[in-house]
């Protein structure tokens, strides 16, 4: 094949960025790749800084908090600390990805397959995404918040607006549907419900509070019925029905923050399989570029550097080491399911007698649309990457005075490491389990918030502060019980 | 197919609404670091942004998440030499990398982000003011405010003042249909009184039918609306009070004043002038720089020029004084000087500058800022100045002797000052 390269600088031009986007979808779409349609946004540095502040949102509500990120962000870029990432996508129908100016064109044809064909596909595709986000309508919505918000700070004040989003964010993380699938997004939808929401919603806090008894069923059965009937995880959505004394717009404010942080909730689940895929994708796309003579030996070695650094992973007595990093372990998983469907060993048959040997793109398909990170380390996770990150794994229990290697990168090791791996991607238990439990209805009003602790681990000092926001929210006090192992209370806070 | 949108060319500080929240939220906070990095840093350029740190517990937003303690397990990359039961003794409290990093990802006490030149100036200038700024004065200048002034009976259709318009419209109905009204009134009780005795078909009823149709048709006949009802909102303009001040920077250029004092002077200048032009929309500003001869320079050659020569104070104070009796000898301007020296001068020429000053500039001026700058003891015009500040509460001297002390020396000579006002 004697293909002409696309380019032979690294200069880019509007034409050139149509010509690689015209190979890199053909590539993918022979790979089978199903993506949104691709829209992709020419930027300059500092309006990614922008994109930055807003967490990736082409619109957002104002907040100081973003411009707290803004400043933090443009201090340490100015100081050389940081390079810009060269890639934000927006998880919506068209895929929104941003391109650099000051980029040149390999990094532009980087981008386009990692974010507009790696991610994009993802979006379209995992199981959490489909299930759980609207791409048609985020964008909508957000423009719907983002006027919101400016129409109440019109009429109710700048400083009571920041208020109540202050407190929202604290209990953002607390505003997700873990189990139940949210209704979808439409800004029409929204803006003609939203009046009738207002009513019906302040008619229904009236119904709770209510002094006089009705003469509805009365429960003698139970002593002192429980409201809620049953404890709910979701404890923004609980404020926003059920919170006394909040105005129409407070509980509208709640319910955005709310349906903004359920939108990032897949995000925050999939970090792992998300990089990866694109970044198994960027990789496997742009050397069939390469193969087919489309790019210059100097393209691959300019997206190579870039590409090892992206995947870089530093032991964990580095001074750059933060964590794993989601693009290396990624990267490598995905490489290595390839590896083990094309050339599998004797070990990989003994650990994946399904896949070793099977069709390594419908089984990476499968793989990316069906798992979430916890569930897709639990899965796939290999001894051969487990050897290559020689992996160990440290249990650290306050009560002993030392730490302990509980397991390394060796046979009898193996599966252990999978499991500890796997449970550390696990949402549900990195963070704290509170859910609301009840009010005390015919007392002080107070919201009873309970706190059920996992592997003893107590709750940070910064608890007092939160718990003001709930007051905040919620209008009366607020006590937090700690449930120990054994199911007693071990530990309560007070804000009143 | 994909579409490629160029977006460069759409605002980009999509950030500065947030920003300035940002600002506002932590304003005293960013006001104490910025007036502890002036009281800290020696001025390297003035032209530069600062970088301000704020305590990170302020700026932190909580969130409910795990602490130290329990129990927990955790798999992390790059083994060298553990082997499976090896103990390790715990990290430091501090020093250790918990799970929960803190989100801003730098320091973990202090926030840190730069503030630009004009924000860190506003902040810096914000509780200054030029002092005794008293004389105001109808300018001849076209500035005017537009005020509302009552209502008039011609106008441009956009300011018709709808109810009084209407308002006029009711009342002239009224009293144009009031005759009528009375004779349609007097008309009807007529008929039914006539129909009690008479017919219908008499004539005297149809005569009185057509009385009352063409009383009515009267009545209907007036117009609902009338040019003459209409009523417009006047607004006429006002001319705008300002205040006319002058400032005199007058700066010492001898070849006593060494490079360095030279160069503090043009510093604390250059300050006084951004301190001018930020805060006051009208001033002028006259520079004077004298070595034996004094010249009125333009900004430029004011601080970039590098003449020099020997001392003669009185000079300046002359020209001063012309231009004084020139262009602003009438009442209603501010006037303000401020004089950089070293206080090396000619020994009688320092008490014909206190003649001067006392006699024949002092009485026309708000305030007058004297800064001596030296390291050594107090030249001997400090000295002579000493009983002009005895005279004059509006005299105010003070003594500069490294670049450190610029800000503050500026930030009390400018402090504002409660009881004025």
């Amino acid at each position: 094949m004697s293909n002409r390269p696309l380019s032979e600088t690294s200069e880019w031009t509007f034409e050139l960025i149509e010509k690689y986007h015209k190979e890199i979808a053909r590539i993918a779409g022979a790979f089978g790749l199903d993506t949104y349609p691709v829209q992709l946004e020419i930027i300059t540095a500092e309006q990614m800084m922008d994109a930055y502040a807003s967490v990736g949102m082409p619109i957002v509500y104002s907040h100081w908090s973003f411009g707290k990120e803004f400043v933090t962000n443009e201090a340490r870029y100015k100081k050389g600390q940081m390079g810009l990432a060269y890639e934000i996508v927006i998880n919506s129908n068209p895929c929104i990805a941003y391109l650099m100016e000051e980029n040149s064109m390999t990094m532009q044809a980087l981008v386009i397959a990692h974010a507009a064909y790696g991610h994009n596909s993802f979006f379209k595709n995992n199981y959490l995404f489909t299930t759980w986000t609207s791409a048609d309508s985020i964008i909508d919505y957000l423009l719907f918040a983002k006027n919101y918000i400016a129409e109440c700070e019109e009429r109710y004040g700048e400083k009571q607006v920041e208020e109540i989003l202050d407190s929202c964010h604290v209990l953002k993380n607390f505003g997700v549907d873990r189990y139940k699938r949210p209704s979808r997004l439409s800004m029409q939808e929204e803006q003609a419900k939203q009046k009738a929401r207002e009513e019906y919603l302040q008619s229904q806090v009236n119904e709770l509070w209510r002094k006089i008894p009705t003469k509805e069923v009365l429960r003698n059965d139970k002593k002192d019925s429980q409201f809620p009937e049953e404890p709910q995880e979701n404890i923004l959505y609980f404020i926003e029905k059920n919170a006394p004394f909040l105005e129409p717009w407070q509980r509208e404010i709640v319910r955005i923050v709310r349906k903004i942080a359920q939108y990032f909730y897949p995000q925050r689940q999939t970090q792992v399989m998300n990089e990866g895929w694109a970044t198994f994708w960027h990789y496997t796309l742009l050397n069939q570029l390469y193969a087919e003579g489309l790019v210059t030996d100097g393209f691959m070695i300019e997206f190579l550097q870039s590409h090892t650094n992206v995947i870089y992973q530093p032991a964990f007595d580095s001074n750059y080491y933060s964590g794993i990093n989601p693009y290396a372990l990624g990267f490598a998983m995905m490489t290595d399911i390839r590896r083990i469907c094309e050339d599998p060993t004797d070990e990989d048959r003994h650990f994946f007698p399904d896949i070793a040997g099977s069709d390594w793109n419908k089984t990476l398909h499968f793989a990316m649309q069906n798992f979430k990170d916890e569930s897709f380390i639990g899965q796939y996770l290999s001894p051969k990457v487990i050897r290559d990150f020689k992996l160990f794994s440290i249990l650290d229990d306050y009560k002993e005075s030392e730490m302990a290697v509980t397991s390394i990168h060796n046979e009898g090791g193996y599966r252990y490491i999978r499991r500890v791996l796997s449970e550390q991607y696990n949402l549900g238990s990195n963070e704290p389990n509170i859910q609301v439990y009840d009010v005390d209805r015919k007392g002080n009003r107070t919201l009873i918030l309970r706190h059920t602790q996992y592997h003893g681990m107590p709750l940070d000092k910064s608890i007092d502060e939160v718990l003001k926001h709930v007051v905040r929210l919620w209008g009366f006090g607020v006590r937090l019980e700690t449930l120990g192992e054994d199911g007693s209370i071990t530990n309560i806070y007070e804000c009143k | 197919m994909v579409q490629i949108v160029d977006r460069r060319l759409n605002g980009k500080n999509k950030s500065a609404v947030n920003r300035q929240k940002f600002i506002h939220r932590f304003r005293s906070q960013i006001k104490k670091a910025v007036s502890d990095a002036i009281n800290k840093r020696s001025v390297t350029d003035l032209d530069k942004g600062e970088k301000v740190s704020i305590p990170a517990q302020d700026t932190s937003e909580p969130f409910f998440h795990h602490g130290r303690g329990g129990y927990r397990e955790r798999v992390h990359p790059g083994n060298k030499e553990f082997q499976q039961g090896d103990k390790i003794t715990r990290p430091d409290e501090n020093s250790g990398r918990g799970n929960q990093a803190s989100n801003s990802g730098e320091g973990q006490d202090e926030f840190s982000f730069e503030l630009t030149r004009e924000e860190f100036l506003n902040f810096f200038f914000d509780d200054l003011e030029l002092p005794y700024l008293v004389k105001t004065h109808l300018a001849v200048l076209n500035e005017a405010n537009k005020v509302r002034a009552g209502h008039t009976s011609t106008g441009i259709p956009s300011n018709i003042n709808v109810i009084r318009s209407l308002r006029n419209a009711i009342g002239r109905r009224m009293v144009l249909r009031a005759p009528h009204y009375d004779s349609l009134m007097e008309a009807e009780k007529q008929l039914e009184d006539l129909l009690k005795s008479h017919d219908e078909t008499d004539t005297v009823v149809i005569l009185l039918r057509k009385e009352i149709e063409h009383l009515r048709g009267r009545i209907a006949g007036i117009p609902f609306i009338d040019t003459f009802d209409l009523r417009f909102d006047n607004r006429i303009d006002r001319p705008k009070p300002i205040t006319q001040a002058v400032m005199f920077c007058i700066m010492d250029i001898s070849g006593s004043m060494g490079p360095e004092d030279k160069d503090i002077a043009k510093r604390f200048f250059m300050l006084l002038y951004l301190f001018l032009m930020k805060t006051y929309e009208k001033i002028q500003v006259i520079f004077i720089s004298h070595h034996t001869e004094a010249q009125e320079v333009d900004e430029e050659t004011f601080f970039y020029s590098r003449e020099t020569g020997g001392t003669v104070v009185s000079s300046a104070l002359n020209l001063m004084n012309t231009i004084i009796q020139d262009r602003f000898s009438n009442s209603e301007w501010n006037i303000y000087a401020a004089q950089a020296s070293d206080g090396d001068n000619w020994d009688n020429d320092s008490k014909k500058c206190t003649q001067i000053l006392s006699e024949k500039i002092m009485p026309y001026l708000q305030y007058f800022a004297y800064i001596e700058i030296t390291e050594d003891r107090h030249q001997n015009l400090w000295q002579e100045y000493l009983s002009i500040k005895e005279q004059w509460n509006n005299f105010a001297m003070q003594r500069i002797e490294a670049l450190t002390d610029i800000y503050p020396v500026f930030r009390k000579l400018f402090e504002k000052q409660t009881h004025v006002k």
